[in-house]
């Protein structure tokens, strides 16, 4: 059996696509070096390349945020290098503010998009919705190719936004206006700005491609017997993140049209009575700069989801499969998942109780921004519970998903701070925030992301990384996280605002000077390890331990009943049809039954 | 295979091996395309009420949206045009419909008409609303520029020509790229595409997009002319 034929009404259809699938591995023979590793429309080669283009963004983001660590740290000190690689933003290598600005937005945007996004549900959801409900590919392989391409070409547009005379976006990643609607208003303001709408827009059609397949072959294309509750919850995971995506980004799409009517055309949709240094006296009556925000909050809060539910998803699996343990709850975890993606709609205004938004319109946020801890707690608890008294295997993968596990509980519990609205009138925008989303939301899915890669390398390579790298990594990243975000609470709690040049100029932050130091070591440290990570990563394509078996793991999922190298097409033969869950380990004392094991006699069917 | 395989039921519809909702993934697809973009005009459109809502005032639509191509000058037929305009869009809906009904029943030669139909209506709508901004144009209403007066006689800012040109232009460049896509299936079916495949489910898909541009044109038609 496999998903040729879909629909009753109509017998002689077929996915056209499928058909050229019939003769499996074979074909690859007649494909060339362009259609196998460019122009792609294998889903596995599209994730790899989700996967590397997101890694360089990683790098990149990375990098700034160690030059802009660089001046909070040492903002005495010159560094002539500088001078060297930025130029004019760092004369006599000291970063100006202008260049800091830009390198804080560009980081956020970066990471929050490109990596996070992009990289993440882009590599995690085209190599594993396929694989793991039974299908050959994605529902339309080409969609998924222009996916791919549109998020190249947005991080083309991002990249030249760098090199421009005036620089890139200054703005801050959420590009409020009137910062990014008035060209007046600072240098990165200009072209910086065109480049990062157009950069973003693609982007938002890129998502919109991927999504729309990613829900498309989730529903569609599950092979016979894999019923939507035998889905691993990667699967449900990765299918809520692209519902999130397909509803929220149209409203950005939205906020970013009637902003580039505000910056070329002369409308007043987000502005009113501005007096610009130089300009003076803007004519634009009556806009809300409000209005915005609210329109970039509505995609803003379920993007946090979009980036959290893919690593959710897989440290569920993985920490379930290095337990050998079933997960704890799955239809709890499902309803949690669910909940979580319908109030992360309901939740926007939190980002702006200190705007002037009405109270009581706050205490309304403040309660749905709060019954989120709800579904989270039960899935942490799910986790803890899947740990509990299990045959724990601590692989690379299982300990990047415990450590997941113990920074979303850091960080969400935060988050019951931020999600008061008196409480958030001392610590909006301070280091506390920063230390907030950086834990539960940054570093977290890095986690998660890790995770993956590191669980699912031996099925996207062939190959194993190597297992002591892959604790050094871990180690060195988990402590540094630490080491970085958790002191920034008590900057933040005394009051640090985010988003300051220079904090030595202050008399009431001078205090901190010591410990912004120690933050940008240790941020120069953990950035060093990633190095190692990537230089593991490549290393390992080509040269790293292979693997003898199929199934590594012992897992039980159908992604491990392909052949060690799938060619395009996913399996040899006919797709195999799936009678059980996902989660079948420890059963009848058996360590765990493959989802392709029909249910026993004497078995219970789950 | 084992004997005991009750749980997945070919029955079942949600059991896999096949669409629950028994649908191609194109048209699964263009659903949720079609959520999603009715999420981009809902937040134009919230955007466009909550700032309509702030403002002090709002011009009438009666007297903005008076004028009849040809008509000699003083003769006032308020909302006589966009009227002709909603009613055009809406029976290309119908002739879309006859098309996509004509596919069902693999009859090429009403499929043909009917798109003809349809796109003649939509080019018909486009032309339609060029001309109406052509005209607000020459009374000096554009982006950033409006003539009108508020209801009450007060000063009106710029809201009212800002969010109408926005709107109305990104729903004219939906029912754009409708004319274009029933273009293209009409060129595909002239080709015999469809009768090679088998089914018209491609003339489907851009049915309900086309009903989808014309549904949202119901609710900027209200919000811009009636309220």
């Amino acid at each position: 059996m496999s998903n040729e034929v879909v629909l009753d009404l109509h017998g002689s259809t077929s996915i056209a696509h499928d058909v050229h699938h019939g003769h499996d591995a074979h074909h690859e023979h007649h494909e060339t070096f362009i259609s196998k590793y460019v122009f792609s429309m294998d889903h596995k080669m599209i994730a790899k390349q989700f996967l590397i283009t997101g890694m360089f963004w990683a790098v990149m983001g990375g990098l700034m945020s160690v030059l802009f660590r660089l001046q909070l740290g040492y903002p005495d000190s010159t560094f002539p290098w500088l001078e060297d690689i930025l130029g004019k933003w760092a004369k006599g290598g000291h970063i100006s503010a202008e260049a800091y600005y830009a390198l804080v937005t560009t980081h956020g945007t970066v990471l929050v998009f490109f990596v996070l996004t992009a990289g993440l549900s882009g590599t995690f959801a085209n190599f594993l919705i396929p694989l793991q409900v039974g299908a050959r590919d994605m529902a339309s392989p080409m969609m998924n190719m222009l996916s791919f391409w549109f998020f190249f070409l947005a991080g083309i547009v991002m990249l030249s936004s760098i090199f421009v005379e005036t620089g890139p976006f200054s703005g801050g990643w959420t590009a409020y206006p009137p910062l990014s609607a008035l060209g007046s208003a600072s240098p990165g303001s200009k072209t910086g700005m065109d480049l990062w709408i157009v950069s973003m827009a693609l982007f938002v059609v890129s998502s919109l491609l991927g999504g729309l397949n990613y829900i498309a072959t989730v529903l569609n294309m599950r092979t016979k017997g894999m019923s939507m509750t035998r889905l691993p919850l990667t699967i449900w995971a990765l299918f809520f993140t692209a519902v999130l995506g397909v509803l929220s980004f149209p409203v950005l799409f939205s906020g970013f049209i009637l902003l580039i009517f505000d910056r070329n055309f002369g409308t007043s949709f987000y502005l009113s009575d501005i007096f610009v240094n130089g300009v003076g006296a803007l004519p634009n009556e009556g806009g809300s700069a409000i209005l915005y925000q609210h329109l970039f909050w509505f995609l803003g809060h379920p993007e946090v989801y979009i980036i959290l539910l893919p690593a959710m998803g897989m440290v569920s699996e993985i920490l379930s499969t290095n337990a050998r343990k079933p997960i704890f709850g799955y239809m709890a975890m499902i309803g949690s998942m669910f909940a979580i993606a319908i109030l992360a709609f309901l939740v926007w205004a939190h980002h702006m109780f200190v705007t002037g938004l009405n109270p009581f319109l706050g205490s309304i946020f403040v309660l749905l921004t709060l019954l989120i801890a709800v579904p989270s707690a039960i899935k942490v608890f799910n986790w803890l519970t899947t740990l509990w008294r299990g045959n724990i295997r601590f692989t690379p993968a299982m300990m990047f998903a415990i450590g997941f596990v113990s920074l979303f509980i850091s960080g969400g519990l935060t988050g019951i701070w931020l999600g008061n609205s008196a409480l958030d009138i001392h610590l909006h925008d301070t280091y506390f925030v920063i230390a907030h989303f950086h834990i539960v939301m940054g570093v977290a899915s890095m986690f998660g992301m890790f995770a993956g890669i590191y669980h699912w390398f031996p099925k996207m390579y062939g190959r194993y990384l190597n297992n002591t790298l892959g604790y050094v990594h871990f180690w060195i990243t988990i402590t540094g996280a630490y080491l970085i975000f958790w002191p920034m609470h008590y900057e933040g709690l005394a009051g640090m605002p985010r988003r300051y040049y220079d904090y030595s100029i202050w008399e009431s932050f001078k205090q901190f000077s010591d410990l912004n130091r120690f933050i940008s070591t240790v941020a120069m440290i953990v950035f060093a390890t990633q190095l190692l990570f990537l230089a593991n990563f490549f290393y390992s394509i080509f040269k790293g331990r292979k693997l003898t078996t199929k199934n590594p793991w012992d897992s039980t999922t159908l992604e491990w009943t392909t052949p060690i190298k799938p060619g395009h097409g996913n399996w040899p033969g006919e797709i195999p049809e799936v009678y059980r869950w996902a989660y079948d380990y420890g059963k009848d004392g058996r360590d765990f039954i493959s989802q392709t094991t029909p249910v026993g006699a004497d078995e219970s069917v789950h | 295979m084992s004997t005991i395989t009750t749980t997945a039921a070919p029955s079942k519809l949600w059991s896999g091996g096949k669409s629950p909702f028994n649908v191609e993934y194109g048209k699964l697809m263009m659903w949720y395309f079609l959520m999603s973009d009715a999420f981009t005009f809902g937040a134009f459109l919230i955007a466009y009420g909550t700032t309509r809502f702030a403002s002090n005032g709002w011009p009438n639509p009666n007297e903005v949206f008076r004028s009849f191509p040809f008509a000699p000058e003083g003769v006032h037929a308020p909302l006589v045009f966009v009227s002709i305009m909603t009613f055009i869009l809406i029976i290309s809906s119908v002739t879309m419909v006859l098309a996509v009904h004509a596919g069902k029943n693999m009859d090429k030669q009403a499929v043909v008409k009917n798109l003809i139909f349809t796109i003649i209506g939509g080019i018909a709508f486009l032309s339609c609303q060029a001309w109406e901004w052509n005209h607000l144009h020459n009374e000096g209403a554009w982006w950033g520029a409006n003539p009108f007066l508020n209801a009450d006689g007060s000063q009106s800012l710029n809201h009212f020509t800002n969010f109408f040109f926005t709107i109305t232009g990104f729903h004219g460049f939906h029912v754009l790229s409708g004319v274009v896509i029933n273009i293209v299936m009409l060129i595909m079916t002239l080709m015999d595409k469809f009768e090679q495949r088998g089914h018209y489910l491609m003339i489907e898909k851009a049915g309900l997009y086309w009903h989808f541009v014309d549904l949202v044109w119901v609710f900027v038609f209200t919000c811009f002319y009636l309220i």
